[in-house]
């Protein structure tokens, strides 16, 4: 079997050491690259980050990635956003002040909510580990990059934002915090986002890089 | 009700893993990574990696270790011991850590706390706390690995740390680390009960029930292990059973 080749979009934002091993350990062999030819010619690309919204999109603009990354999608080939880079492919974002996002799927990014819907109050960020379910929309996960994980079974969550997809096709994967939905994985044609860090989710988050690496 | 976390603390003294009792008489153990792997293999949630002297030499030697581990290791990892600036963190976050722990150099700067919480934000900064009980039940926040004393009071320092920024509290009983008698659950109780940040509870952990009194009279939110881990005493499946017939919500983790 080839290995596939992924390459990790490098804007200066987060840990690309983790999600590089954990794509070498799925058997994937990574490149890493802010050079735009380098991402329009790749086979599959992930799109990382951490930190807030409006610096991860200023650093796009900053090094003309933001055009990149939407030919990159019109290519059809795969491209999977995980935490931060989930959240940019949103329309908007309130962290801080309203900032504009990369628009590839429609919605908005808000803080996650810091009450239960009975009232308790609830630490932020929601850090830790948390089960992944169904939704409406998504009632099984073939076709997904959880096809091979079970419902219920758990990922790793860094985030005091989320997004809120416009159209509930979109989402494939919420979690709950406190009693309150969460997105935790979006998917639209071509495009992933997971809100978790799946190369920080033991063997879970391998099966979903690596069904990301064989689809 | 959130999950609860469980972590094992990894105690490093150069190349070696190391543990000790109130933080002294350090005993070397074996390497770090071996352990890191049984545990992660175990169902671990998260690894803290503290350099026990490196505060004392100004350096953190754990980024090798780290990188090594990254390879094989794919749950978070708090790395703390010796990080004095944001150059030092990251460093460290370089190397594949996820969070940086900070004591010492939060004491004499909490302007640090900040600083790291508006670079890489709050959810990467760990304020390590190391308390110790004095005679008037209050407890004192001790720097350089329990060696020294900062005349703070654990529960105003801690509350100032989450003004600060930080995203949690690694919280160490000096008094009860390397006991096996427990958790301090009145200390963890008098933290966690004033911040709005996860606490980890940290010191004293010998037998299954300790975990399931930290959280419930301790109402910590993780739990941190490492002698009845290093001793093979047990093992995460067997923690997370207990937590489990308790009725406290743990990560779903099957043994494969």
């Amino acid at each position: 079997m080839n290995s596939a080749k992924v390459t990790i979009i490098d804007y200066g934002v987060g840990n690309l050491l983790s999600v590089q091993r954990g794509l070498e350990k799925c058997g994937a062999s990574v490149t890493i690259s802010s050079d735009p030819k380098v991402l329009l010619s790749s086979e599959r690309v992930v799109f990382p980050g951490v930190g807030a919204f409006p610096d991860g999109m200023n650093a796009l603009n900053t090094l003309n990635l933001n055009s990149v990354i939407k030919d990159f999608v019109q290519t059809g080939r795969p491209l999977l956003a995980i935490c931060l880079g989930m959240e940019l492919l949103f329309d908007e974002s309130t962290e801080f002040s309203l900032t504009s996002g990369l628009a590839l799927i429609s919605g908005r990014v808000v803080p996650v909510p810091s009450l239960s819907p009975q009232g308790e109050k609830l630490k932020i960020p929601h850090i830790g580990w948390a089960d992944l379910k169904t939704t409406k929309t998504h009632q099984n996960w073939d076709k997904t990059v959880l096809s091979d994980i079970k419902p219920f079974e758990s990922a790793y969550f860094v985030h005091s934002y989320m997004a809120v997809p416009k159209y509930e096709e979109n989402l494939v994967s919420t979690v709950s915090y406190g009693g309150n939905n969460l997105a935790a994985v979006v998917q639209k044609d071509n495009i992933t986002g997971c809100q978790f860090h799946p190369e920080k989710s033991g063997e879970v988050g391998l099966r979903i890089l690596s069904r990301f690496c064989n689809d | 009700m959130k999950k609860v976390r469980l972590i094992a603390r990894l105690d490093i003294k150069g190349p070696n893993l190391i543990k000790g009792v109130h933080l002294e008489g350090l005993k070397v153990i074996g390497s770090p990574n071996e352990y890191a792997l049984k545990y992660y293999k175990q169902g671990a949630d998260e690894l803290i990696y503290m350099d026990s002297v490196a505060s004392l030499y100004g350096r953190n030697h754990l980024g090798e270790i780290i990188k090594d581990a990254a390879k094989e290791i794919f749950i978070p990892m708090t790395v703390g011991g010796g990080i004095r600036s944001v150059e030092d963190a990251t460093e460290i976050l370089r190397s594949g850590a996820d969070k940086v722990a900070i004591n010492t150099a939060a004491v004499a700067n909490p302007a640090l706390i900040t600083q790291l919480a508006e670079k890489f934000g709050s959810q990467c900064v760990v304020l390590s706390i190391e308390a110790k009980k004095s005679s008037n039940g209050h407890w004192k926040v001790l720097t350089e690995n329990g060696r020294e004393r900062s005349g703070l009071d654990v529960v105003e320092w801690a509350i100032q740390g989450c003004s600060k920024g930080a995203g949690e509290i690694l919280l160490t009983s000096v008094d009860m680390e390397g006991t096996k008698k427990g958790f301090d659950n009145e200390l963890l109780k008098a933290v966690s009960s004033q911040v709005e940040i996860p606490v980890i509870a940290s010191g004293g952990m010998g037998k299954l029930s300790d975990a399931v009194d930290a959280i419930e009279k301790g109402e910590a939110n993780a739990v941190a292990m490492a002698d009845i881990l290093h001793y093979g005493k047990a093992t995460f499946s067997e923690v997370r059973e207990e937590l489990k017939v308790n009725g406290i919500l743990v990560r779903n983790y099957e043994f494969s």
